[in-house]
C-alpha cells in the first residue's frame, strides 16, 4: 500500500514514470501534435447511489454506486467524447473516427457525431459485432458507418490497429476519436481529464452526505482504464482512500483466456504507448478473453501501469462467471441491470464487503447492461 | 567504411540508384527466405529490408499484413529472423536492415538484440514505431555494435524534427512517400520529390524512398532524385499470389531486375 502521495500527471512527452510515451509510425507524429496544441479544456451530475439492499446483503462495507450508467447513451464514453468533439470542431476536421469493443464507445461517438454533424466511421471487431449487436444497431441509426474488423482476434485490439491505419492515410481531414486512456499521447491525460469528472463529482458529493468524509475503497472495473482512471484521479491525493482496478479474469490464468494485464503481461509496447501488455515470450500480443468486450484488450492504459508500479493502487480481476453472478445480485437487489464490464468492479466488491465492516466502498458503475442482454441469457439458463 | 556506406558509394560511382527490397522473413515459411533474398540480390536488389513479423502491424496494409499472419503462423520469431540472417551470410553479404515493429526488441532486449544482430550478420535496424524521443536505450545499444540506425521521415515532419531524424540515421535515410500505410498505389506523389528536396537541405547520408512503389515508371520518376528506391508489397503481394509456383525465386528475380532497371538513368537532378 502506497504511503506517499502519486500525483501521476505526465511529463510534456506524456511519461507516467517510465510508462506511456508516444510510439507511433512516424506519419502520426504531426497529427498528434496538431492534437496536443489544440488540446489545452451530457446527463452530469449522474448521482452516488447508495446501495442499502446490497450492502445489508453483504453484511459489510456501505456500498456506494457512482452511476455513470444513467449517462446519456449508458456509459461513461460519453463524457470523453463530448470533450473531443470539441476539440475536433477547433481542429476544423469533420470527419471522426473511432474503435470500439463493447460498442459502448462507438455508441458515444456516433452520438456527438450527430449532434456536431460529423461524419462517422466506427471500427468493431467482427466477434464483438456478433456478441454486441444492439450497439451495432444503435451506431448505424444514429449515422456512423460500422466497418466490421477480420483481422487477428476480430476484437478491440484489431479495431484499434485498423483505425490507426485509416489514421495514418486520413488524417489531415480526420480526428481519431480514441475510446479510452490508451494510445499516444496526449491520448492518456486528455482522456483522463475528460473521464475526471467522475472521480471529481463523485468526491464532492461522497463528502455531502459523509459530512466531509472520504471513501475508505474505489473500485472500478480496467479495460483501457478510462472509466477507472477518471475515478482514481481526483483521489490521488487523499491518501486514505485505497483504490482497487479490477480487470478481466476470463476463463482462467493461462495465457489467451483472460485480459488480466497485471498478473499475467508484462512492460511493452502496444497501439502507440508503453504499460503492461500480455504477450508471450517474442513479444508477440497475446490473444485475450472476457465475457465482456470492453475489458477484452491486451494493453491497459499507462497511468495504470505507473500506479500498479508505484503501489497507489491494487489490480486483482473478477472471473467470467462471477461477472455473471454480480449481474444476478445487483439486478435482484438493486433494481440495476449492470454492464458486464461494470459488473466485475461489482463482484470485487461482493468478495470483500464482508470483512469490511465499518468502511465505505464506491464502485463505478461504468454503464448499464441493456447491450448485454443476449449475452446473459446465454448464460442464465434458468430465466429461460 | 561499413557495408551500407560500401554500396552508396558503389551506386554513386555508377551513377546507379539503389533498389532497397523488403521481405518478411518466414513468409511462407523460415526455410524459403534465404533463398528468396538471394533471388532478390539475383535481380539486382543492393539492400535487404528484413522484416520480423509482429502480431499487430499498425502501419502495415492487407499484403504485408497477411504475409506477417503467414510468418508468424510458420514459427517466425525474432531468434528465427537472426538465425534465417545468419544463414544467408554464408552465401551472401547483401546489406541488411532488420525492419521491426519496437515490441519484439523491446522483449528481446535492445542489448541482447545488438549483439545477436550484429553477431548474425546484420548490418543495421529500422524501428517502425519507435519515436526519436523514447530512442535512447537503442541507439546506445546499436551504436555499441556498430549497427546502423535507420529513421523514418514523412511528408509531415517539419523542418526542425526532419534535421534532428537524419542526424540520429545512420547509413541512409528513409522517406515515406506518401501519407498511408505500406501497399501498392498507382502513382508517385509530388510530396515525394518536396520531401527529399527538403531532407537534402539537413543531411548529406543518402535518401532512401518507400511505401506504395511498385513498377518500373515508379522508379524512373524517382531516379533523378532519390538514392534508392524501397519496394515491399510489390514483392509480397508476388510471393503470395506464387507461394505455390516452383518458380516463385524466378519471378522474384525477374520483378526486381524490372524495377533495378527503372532505376537507371542519363543524369541526375539537383
Amino acid at each position: 500500500m502506497a504511503t506517499k502521495t502519486t500525483a501521476a500527471v505526465p511529463d510534456a512527452r506524456g511519461h507516467f514514470g517510465p510508462y506511456g510515451g508516444s510510439y507511433v509510425p512516424e506519419i502520426l507524429v504531426a497529427p498528434l501534435d496538431q492534437l496536443k496544441a489544440t488540446y489545452a479544456t451530457a446527463g452530469r451530475p449522474t448521482p452516488l447511489y447508495h446501495a442499502r439492499r446490497l450492502t445489508e446483503h453483504l453484511g459489510g462495507a456501505e456500498i456506494y454506486l457512482k452511476r455513470e450508467d444513467l449517462l446519456h447513451t449508458g456509459a461513461h464514453k460519453i463524457n470523453n467524447c463530448l470533450g473531443q468533439a470539441l476539440l475536433v470542431r477547433r481542429m476544423g476536421k469533420q470527419r471522426v473516427i473511432a474503435e470500439t469493443g463493447a460498442g459502448q464507445h462507438g455508441v458515444a461517438t456516433a452520438t456527438v457525431c450527430a449532434l456536431f454533424g460529423f461524419q462517422c466511421r466506427v471500427y468493431m471487431g467482427e466477434e464483438d459485432m456478433r456478441r454486441q449487436s444492439l450497439n451495432v444497431f444503435r451506431m448505424r441509426l444514429l449515422g456512423a458507418e460500422v466497418i466490421g474488423v477480420n483481422a487477428g482476434s476480430r476484437t478491440l485490439k484489431d479495431a484499434i490497429s485498423e483505425a490507426m491505419r485509416d489514421w495514418v492515410t486520413s488524417f489531415e481531414t480526420t480526428h481519431y476519436l480514441l475510446g479510452s486512456a490508451l494510445g499516444p499521447d496526449p491520448y492518456p491525460r486528455m482522456v483522463r481529464d475528460f473521464q475526471s469528472v467522475i472521480g471529481s463529482e463523485a468526491r464532492t458529493q461522497f463528502q455531502e452526505i459523509s459530512g466531509g468524509g472520504l471513501p475508505d475503497l474505489l473500485l472500478a472495473c480496467v479495460g483501457g482504464g478510462s472509466n477507472s482512471i477518471g475515478l482514481f484521479h481526483p483521489f490521488l491525493k487523499d491518501e486514505s482512500v485505497r483504490m482497487v482496478g479490477v480487470e478481466a479474469g476470463g476463463r482462467g490464468p493461462l495465457l489467451g483466456d483472460h485480459a488480466a494485464r497485471f498478473s499475467g503481461g508484462s512492460p511493452g509496447v502496444l497501439h502507440g504507448t508503453y504499460s503492461y501488455v500480455l504477450q508471450d515470450a517474442d513479444g508477440q500480443i497475446a490473444l485475450t478473453h472476457s465475457v465482456s468486450a470492453g475489458l477484452d484488450y491486451a494493453s491497459v492504459g499507462p497511468e495504470h501501469a505507473w500506479l500498479h508500479d508505484e503501489g497507489r493502487a491494487e489490480y486483482v480481476s473478477s472471473s467470467d462467471a462471477e461477472a455473471i453472478e454480480a449481474v444476478r445480485l445487483l439486478s435482484r437487489l438493486e433494481g440495476i441491470i449492470p454492464a458486464l464490464e461494470s459488473a466485475h468492479a461489482v463482484a470485487e466488491a461482493m468478495k470483500r464487503a464482508p470483512n469490511a465492516k465499518g468502511q465505505t466502498f464506491l464502485v463505478n458503475l461504468s454503464g448499464r447492461g441493456d447491450k448485454d442482454i443476449s449475452i446473459f441469457r446465454d448464460n442464465m439458463k434458468d430465466l429461460g | 567504411m561499413t557495408r551500407i556506406e560500401k554500396t552508396f558509394e558503389r551506386l554513386a560511382k555508377a551513377n546507379s540508384r539503389g533498389l532497397i527490397a523488403y521481405i518478411t522473413a518466414g513468409d511462407p515459411s523460415p526455410s524459403r527466405t534465404v533463398e528468396l533474398v538471394l533471388a532478390l540480390e539475383k535481380g539486382g536488389a543492393d539492400i535487404i529490408e528484413l522484416g520480423v513479423p509482429f502480431s499487430d502491424p499498425i502501419a502495415d496494409g492487407p499484403v504485408i499484413q497477411r504475409a506477417g499472419e503467414r510468418a508468424l503462423r510458420a514459427g517466425t520469431t525474432l531468434a528465427k529472423v537472426l538465425d534465417i540472417l545468419r544463414d544467408l551470410r554464408r552465401s551472401s553479404q547483401i546489406p541488411v536492415i532488420v525492419f521491426s515493429y519496437l515490441n519484439p526488441v523491446l522483449r528481446y532486449g535492445f542489448k541482447k538484440f545488438s549483439r545477436d544482430a550484429a553477431g548474425a550478420g546484420a548490418d543495421g535496424a529500422l524501428m517502425t514505431d519507435l519515436n526519436i524521443e523514447e530512442a535512447e536505450p537503442y541507439l546506445r545499444e546499436m551504436r555499441s555494435h556498430q549497427l546502423d540506425t535507420v529513421f523514418l521521415v514523412s511528408q509531415t515532419t517539419p523542418a526542425d524534427r526532419l534535421r534532428k531524424l537524419s542526424q540520429s540515421s545512420t547509413g541512409f535515410v528513409y522517406l515515406v512517400s506518401r501519407a498511408g500505410v505500406t501497399g501498392v498505389q498507382d502513382s508517385l506523389s509530388e510530396h515525394a520529390i518536396t520531401l527529399i528536396q527538403r531532407t537534402r537541405r539537413v543531411t548529406s547520408l543518402p535518401l532512401a524512398v518507400g511505401f506504395g512503389l511498385s513498377r518500373p515508371e515508379h522508379m524512373a520518376a524517382l531516379a533523378p532524385y532519390a538514392d534508392a528506391a524501397v519496394v515491399g508489397s510489390a514483392f509480397m503481394r508476388l510471393i503470395e499470389e506464387n507461394r505455390e509456383q516452383p518458380d516463385l525465386a524466378g519471378r522474384l528475380t525477374s520483378l526486381a531486375a524490372a524495377l533495378k532497371g527503372g532505376l537507371a538513368l542519363k543524369e541526375k537532378a539537383s
